[in-house]
C-alpha cells in the first residue's frame, strides 16, 4: 500500500474553509491555519479535519480554535491524547461554554505535560466514588465532593483537585487525595468552624498570616485526634509527610504543640495558640492541608443551621402532635417558653465513641425516640455547633409548622429562576464524538394530572366484547399450579408410576426412577414498564387511541398479576425532560390511576434516551425474574435542541443498549409507517411492531404483550 | 414412643450457648412460651437471632429444630412425605411435624425466603387451635404445651416480595433485634473469638462505618456475626487488614468502588 501524499495547502484551506465558513471572515481566514497543517502527514491531516468536522457541528468557533492549536498539539502528543484532549473541551463546553473550552485548547502544552504524567497520576473523577464513600463511611453529615481549584471545605462539600500528578505514582497520589478527603473532612468533624473564625483573623493586624498559622495549627490538633481515631490513616498521612520532608516544626512552637496534641484540645486551644505564635516564624504548608476558607464554611453553615433550627421546630411540633398532648394542652398554645420547659435534650457519655456526647430528646422528662430523619439533623446540628442550643428546643407554632412546601416545586421549575434541585441527572450519548456528555439532562418526574370525565367508562363499554376475550385469553395465562408426573425428583409418590415400574422390576427389568409426582408452579415473575409517548404529535386520535390501549392493558394486566407501571413522557430542550407518572409499579389500579389515564394530554417534544435511562433505573429497583420496558411512539426522537437525525436515534439506541445490559427487554410499538428505517437500529430485528392502523392499536398492544410474555 | 424419645434427645441444646441479651429479650421469650404464643423475631443477618434459640432452647431445656427456609421450600419438606423402601412405602415426618410430636421448638429461620404458600400451613400450628394438619396419612397432630413456634425474618429487605403477610404476621408477638451496642457487641466479639478488647473495639468501630453506609450503596453494614469471623481470622494470625477484607469488605459487596471504600475504611483504622 502506498501512502497518499500529504494534502497541499490550497487543498486543505478549502476542507477548512467548509467547516469553518461561519467564523471566517475577510479578516480571519483559514489561509494561515491551512498554512501549517500542510506540514504534517496525510493521516494526520485527516484526523484533524475529521475533528474540526466533529467540533464545528457543535461550536464552528471552538472548531477554529482546535484547528489552530492542532499543529501544536500534533507535535506534542499521539492522536489517542489528542482525541482525550478534544472531548475535554468539549466536556467544558457543554458544562461551562465556549470561553472556558477554548481555553482547554490554549492549554495544550499543560495538557500534554499532563498526560505524561498521567501514567503516575490520578484524576479527581478516578477516585471520587471510592473517596465519597470513604468519607460517608467515617461518620457525620454526608458531604459531597467536588472538583475545584483549591483544597478547602465549606462544611457542606469537599472540595479536591481535578487531578494529582505529585507524588511518584498512582497509589500514592490515591493516598494524598484520601489524605486531602481526610483532612477536610476532619475540619468538619472536630469543629475547626465551630468558632468565628472570620472575625477572629479581623483582629489581627496581617489577616492573611494569621489564618495561615491558624491553619498549620488546626492541623497539628486535627492530626492528633486522627492519630487517636483513625491510627490507620494517621499513619498513611505521616507517611506522606515524611516522603515530602514536611515533618518539621519550628522549635518555638513545642509547648502549643503538646497541648493541641492533648485529647480534650478544642479549636478554642488552637486560638490560644495562635495569639501566642502569632509573631512566630510561618511553618511550610503540609502537603494536605489545602486552605482554609472560612468566610465560605461560615456561609454554608450559616445557611444550613437556619435552615436546620426550622426543620427542627416544625419536627417538635410534630413530635408533640404525635403524642397527642398538643390538643390537650390547646390552652397553653402560642406560649414557646412553656414549649421550651417541655423539650430538654440531656447529655450522656457516649459509650460507643469516649470523649463524646450522646443526645437524647425528652418531652416533659419522658425520654422520646425521634424519627431517623429528626436524628440525623440533631446530629447534624450538634456536628456544627458541639450541642443543640436552647432555642432550638421550641416547637413550631401552628402556622408556621408544616413547612415541607417550602422545598421547591418542581412544577415551579421556570418560574423565576431556573433550578436543578430535586431532578434527576442523565448522561446522553454523542455518537459523534464516541462520548457521554455528562448529566447532559434533567429529569423530573410529575404526576399526571388527573382527569376525572367517562373516559375510561367510555372506553370500557365501547370495548365490553373485546375486554371479556382478553379477560379471558390473559387468565388462561396466570401461572397455575401443575401437577407432574413421572418425576425423579418430587414431593410425592406417583403411585401409577411406581406400580409399573415394580412390576417390571418383577419382571426382570429396570425399574424406572421416575415414579415421584411434583406440584410444578409457573409462577409469572414479570415487571413491565410502560412508556407512553406523550409528545406534540400525538395530539388527536391518536392521544385517544393510546389511552384506550391503556385501559385495555390495565384491564388484562389486572387479571394476569404481572406488576406493570406506566410513565408518560415529553419535554422541551435537555433541561427539561419530564416523566408523567400514570402509575408507580406499588400502586393499585385505582380511581386515582384511571383519572390519571385520562388526563393524558399532548406536550412537547421526545427526547427518548434519557427516559429510558429513567425508566430502567426503576425497574432496576424492581425484583423480577423478566423486566420489560415496551414504549408507545408516534415517531423518531425528536427534541428541539438538535436532539434529532442520528444524534437522537443513536442516544436512544445507546440507551435502549445500557437498559438491556441491565437485563431489561426493551420492546417498541409504533405508528409510524416510517419505522422500518430506524427502529430495527434502536431495538434490533425483532423488538419492535409496527401497528398501520392506529384505531386498532388498543387491540393489539394487550395482544402483543400477550405474545411477548408467553 | 422410644423413636421419640431418640429424636428429643438428638435435638436437645447439650451445653450452654453463649448470649449476652440486648434488652428483655429472654423474659420475653419466657412469658410467651409459658402462654403458648408464637414468636417472631425481627432483626438484620447475623445479629444473633438463631444463637437466642439456641439459647431459648437450652434455657428451657427443649429440642430445638431449626429449618432454614429457601425459596425452594415446599409444604411437604415442613411436614412430611411417603419415602419408597423394598417394596412399599413409608412415612417420614418433616421437621415441623416432627417438632410438634416431640413438643419441641421449632425455628423457621427467614421464613420469607420460604415459597408463600408454605407460610399458610403453620397458621393452624399459630393460633389458638395448636394443631398441624397431615393431609397425606390424615393424621391431624395436635401440639403439646411444650411445643412453640418461632419464626425470624429481617425487615431490612425492602423487597414487596419478601414480605410477611399480615395474616401470619398477626399470629406472633414480635421481639426485635439490632446490632448490640457497642461494648456489648465487643464484649461478644472477645468472647467468641479470643481475640484482645482493643483489636474488638476497632472492629466494632468498623463495623459502625459500614452501617454508616446502608442504603448509600450497601443493603446491609456489617453484622455481629462477621466481626467475630475477622476477628478469628486475626486471632489465627492473619494480618488485621487482610482479616477484615476477606470476612467483612468481601462478603458485603462486589462492587469496585464500595470494595476499595471499605478497604479504605478499615486500613484507616488498623
Amino acid at each position: 500500500m502506498t501512502l497518499s501524499p500529504p494534502l497541499s495547502a490550497i487543498e486543505l484551506e478549502e476542507k477548512l474553509d467548509e467547516y469553518l465558513d461561519p467564523v471566517l471572515s475577510s479578516r480571519r481566514t483559514a489561509t494561515g491555519l491551512a498554512a501549517m497543517l500542510a506540514e504534517f502527514s496525510r493521516s494526520q491531516q485527516e484526523f484533524v479535519l475529521r475533528w474540526i468536522g466533529i467540533i464545528a457541528k457543535t461550536n464552528a468557533e471552538l472548531a477554529y480554535q482546535f484547528a489552530a492549536q492542532a499543529p501544536e498539539g500534533l507535535r506534542l502528543m499521539d492522536p489517542d491524547d489528542i482525541e482525550s484532549w478534544i472531548i475535554q473541551a468539549m466536556d467544558t463546553y457543554d458544562r461551562m461554554g465556549l470561553y472556558p473550552a477554548s481555553a482547554v485548547f490554549h492549554e495544550g502544552e499543560a495538557y500534554a505535560a499532563r498526560v505524561r504524567t498521567r501514567v503516575s497520576g490520578m484524576s479527581f473523577d478516578d477516585v471520587s466514588g471510592i473517596l465519597e464513600i470513604f468519607v460517608r463511611g467515617l461518620s457525620g453529615r454526608p458531604l459531597k465532593l467536588e472538583p475545584g481549584e483549591e483544597v478547602y471545605t465549606d462544611t457542606s462539600t469537599l472540595f479536591l483537585p481535578s487531578s494529582l500528578a505529585r507524588m511518584p505514582n498512582k497509589d500514592e497520589n490515591f493516598r494524598l487525595y484520601k489524605a486531602m478527603a481526610a483532612h477536610l473532612w476532619a475540619q468538619t468533624w472536630y469543629g475547626t468552624f465551630r468558632s468565628d473564625l472570620c472575625g477572629l483573623f479581623a483582629g489581627f493586624p496581617d489577616q492573611d498570616r494569621a489564618k495561615q498559622i491558624f491553619h498549620a495549627l488546626e492541623t497539628v490538633r486535627l492530626d492528633a485526634r486522627l492519630a487517636a481515631d483513625l491510627p490507620g490513616l494517621h499513619r498513611d498521612m505521616q507517611r506522606l509527610r515524611e516522603d515530602l520532608d514536611e515533618t518539621a516544626y519550628p522549635d518555638t512552637w513545642q509547648k502549643q504543640l503538646c497541648a493541641l496534641r492533648a485529647p480534650q484540645a478544642s479549636v478554642q486551644t488552637t486560638i490560644d495558640a495562635l495569639n501566642a505564635l502569632y509573631g512566630d516564624v510561618l511553618p511550610p504548608s503540609i502537603c494536605y492541608q489545602g486552605t482554609l476558607q472560612a468566610g465560605r464554611a461560615e456561609q454554608v453553615m450559616a445557611q444550613r443551621l437556619s435552615r436546620e433550627k426550622d426543620q427542627f421546630h416544625a419536627a417538635l411540633a410534630r413530635l408533640l402532635d404525635d403524642k397527642g398532648r398538643r390538643t390537650e394542652l390547646a390552652g397553653l398554645e402560642g406560649d414557646p417558653k412553656d414549649d421550651t420547659e417541655r423539650f430538654r435534650v440531656e447529655r450522656t457519655p457516649d459509650p460507643d465513641q469516649p470523649g463524646k456526647w450522646r443526645y437524647e430528646l425528652t418531652i416533659d422528662g419522658q425520654p422520646v425516640t425521634p424519627p431517623q430523619d429528626v436524628k440525623a439533623m440533631m446530629d447534624s446540628i450538634v456536628q456544627d455547633l458541639g450541642d443543640i442550643p436552647d432555642d432550638y428546643l421550641v416547637a413550631a407554632g401552628d402556622g408556621s409548622y408544616r413547612r415541607d412546601g417550602e422545598e421547591k416545586n418542581p412544577d415551579d421549575v421556570w418560574k423565576g429562576t431556573y433550578h436543578e434541585e430535586g431532578a434527576f441527572l442523565y448522561n446522553e450519548w454523542d455518537y459523534r464524538r464516541q462520548h457521554y456528555r455528562k448529566h447532559w439532562c434533567v429529569l423530573r418526574e410529575i404526576d399526571v394530572h388527573p382527569l376525572d370525565d367517562d373516559f375510561v367508562a367510555r372506553t370500557r363499554q365501547k370495548y365490553a366484547a373485546p375486554i371479556a376475550s382478553l379477560r379471558k385469553s390473559f387468565e388462561a395465562l396466570r401461572g397455575e399450579e401443575k401437577l407432574l408426573k413421572r418425576q425423579k425428583n418430587g414431593d410425592n409418590i406417583d403411585f401409577d408410576a411406581l406400580v409399573e415400574a415394580y412390576a417390571d422390576m418383577r419382571h426382570g427389568m429396570e425399574m424406572s426412577e421416575r415414579v415421584l409426582t411434583k406440584l410444578h408452579k409457573q409462577e409469572r415473575n414479570i415487571a413491565v414498564m410502560f412508556m407512553v409517548d406523550m409528545s406534540g404529535s400525538t395530539k388527536g386520535w391518536i392521544n385517544d387511541a393510546e389511552r384506550e390501549a391503556l385501559v385495555l392493558l390495565c384491564e388484562a394486566l389486572e387479571v394476569l398479576g404481572d406488576r406493570y407501571a406506566i410513565y408518560g413522557f415529553s419535554g422541551i430542550t435537555r433541561k427539561r425532560c419530564e416523566l408523567y407518572r400514570v402509575k408507580r409499579f406499588d400502586e393499585p389500579y385505582s380511581d386515582l390511576v384511571r383519572a390519571r389515564i385520562a388526563g393524558i394530554k399532548p406536550e412537547d417534544y421526545t427526547r427518548m434516551g434519557v427516559t429510558i435511562r429513567h425508566l430502567t433505573r426503576l425497574l432496576n429497583e424492581v425484583e423480577a425474574r423478566t423486566k420489560l420496558l415496551i414504549t408507545l411512539s408516534d415517531g423518531k426522537p425528536d427534541d428541539y435542541d438538535g436532539y434529532r437525525g442520528d444524534y437522537g436515534i443513536e442516544d436512544t439506541r445507546q440507551a435502549l443498549i445500557e437498559a438491556k445490559r441491565d437485563g431489561i427487554h426493551p420492546f417498541c410499538v409504533t405508528i409510524d409507517t416510517e419505522a422500518r428505517d430506524y427502529l430495527p437500529h434502536m431495538y434490533g430485528a425483532v423488538n419492535w411492531t409496527l401497528i398501520d392502523d392506529v384505531r386498532r392499536l388498543p387491540l393489539k398492544v394487550s395482544e402483543i404483550y400477550r405474545r411477548l410474555t408467553t | 414412643m422410644d423413636a421419640h424419645a431418640v429424636s428429643i434427645k438428638e435435638y436437645l441444646v447439650k451445653k450452654e450457648p453463649y448470649y449476652e441479651p440486648q434488652g428483655d429479650e429472654i423474659a420475653l421469650f419466657e412469658a410467651a412460651y409459658r402462654n403458648q404464643i408464637p414468636v417472631l423475631l425481627k432483626g438484620p443477618t447475623g445479629c444473633g437471632k438463631t444463637r437466642f434459640m439456641e439459647h431459648m432452647a437450652w434455657r428451657l431445656s427443649r429440642p430445638l429444630v431449626t429449618v432454614s427456609c429457601h425459596d425452594d421450600l415446599t409444604a411437604s419438606d415442613l411436614i412430611g412425605r411417603y419415602l419408597i423402601t423394598a417394596a412399599e412405602t413409608a412415612w417420614v415426618d418433616g421437621p415441623l411435624a416432627r417438632a410438634v410430636r416431640i413438643g419441641a421448638i421449632c425455628y423457621l429461620d427467614e421464613i420469607v425466603e420460604a415459597r408463600k404458600d408454605t407460610t399458610v400451613v403453620i397458621h393452624p400450628l399459630a393460633d389458638d387451635r395448636r394443631i398441624l394438619p397431615v393431609e397425606k396419612t390424615g393424621e391431624l397432630l395436635e401440639a403439646t404445651p411444650e411445643f412453640c413456634l418461632a419464626i425470624s425474618y429481617n425487615p431490612g429487605y425492602q423487597s414487596i416480595l419478601k414480605d410477611l403477610k399480615q395474616s401470619t404476621r398477626q399470629r406472633f408477638i414480635g421481639i426485635e433485634f439490632g446490632y448490640p451496642t457497642s461494648d456489648l457487641e465487643q464484649r461478644i466479639i472477645v468472647h467468641e473469638s479470643g481475640i484482645g478488647p482493643e483489636i474488638a473495639e476497632k472492629l466494632v468501630k468498623f463495623a459502625g462505618m459500614t452501617r454508616n453506609l446502608k442504603g448509600n450503596g450497601l443493603d446491609e453494614g456489617a453484622s455481629t456475626r462477621l466481626l467475630v469471623h475477622a476477628a478469628k481470622l486475626m486471632v489465627t494470625g492473619i494480618e488485621p487488614r487482610r482479616a477484615c477484607r476477606g470476612a467483612i469488605s468481601e462478603t458485603l459487596t462486589d462492587d469496585a468502588e464500595m470494595l476499595a471504600a471499605i478497604n479504605e475504611l478499615s486500613a484507616s483504622l488498623f
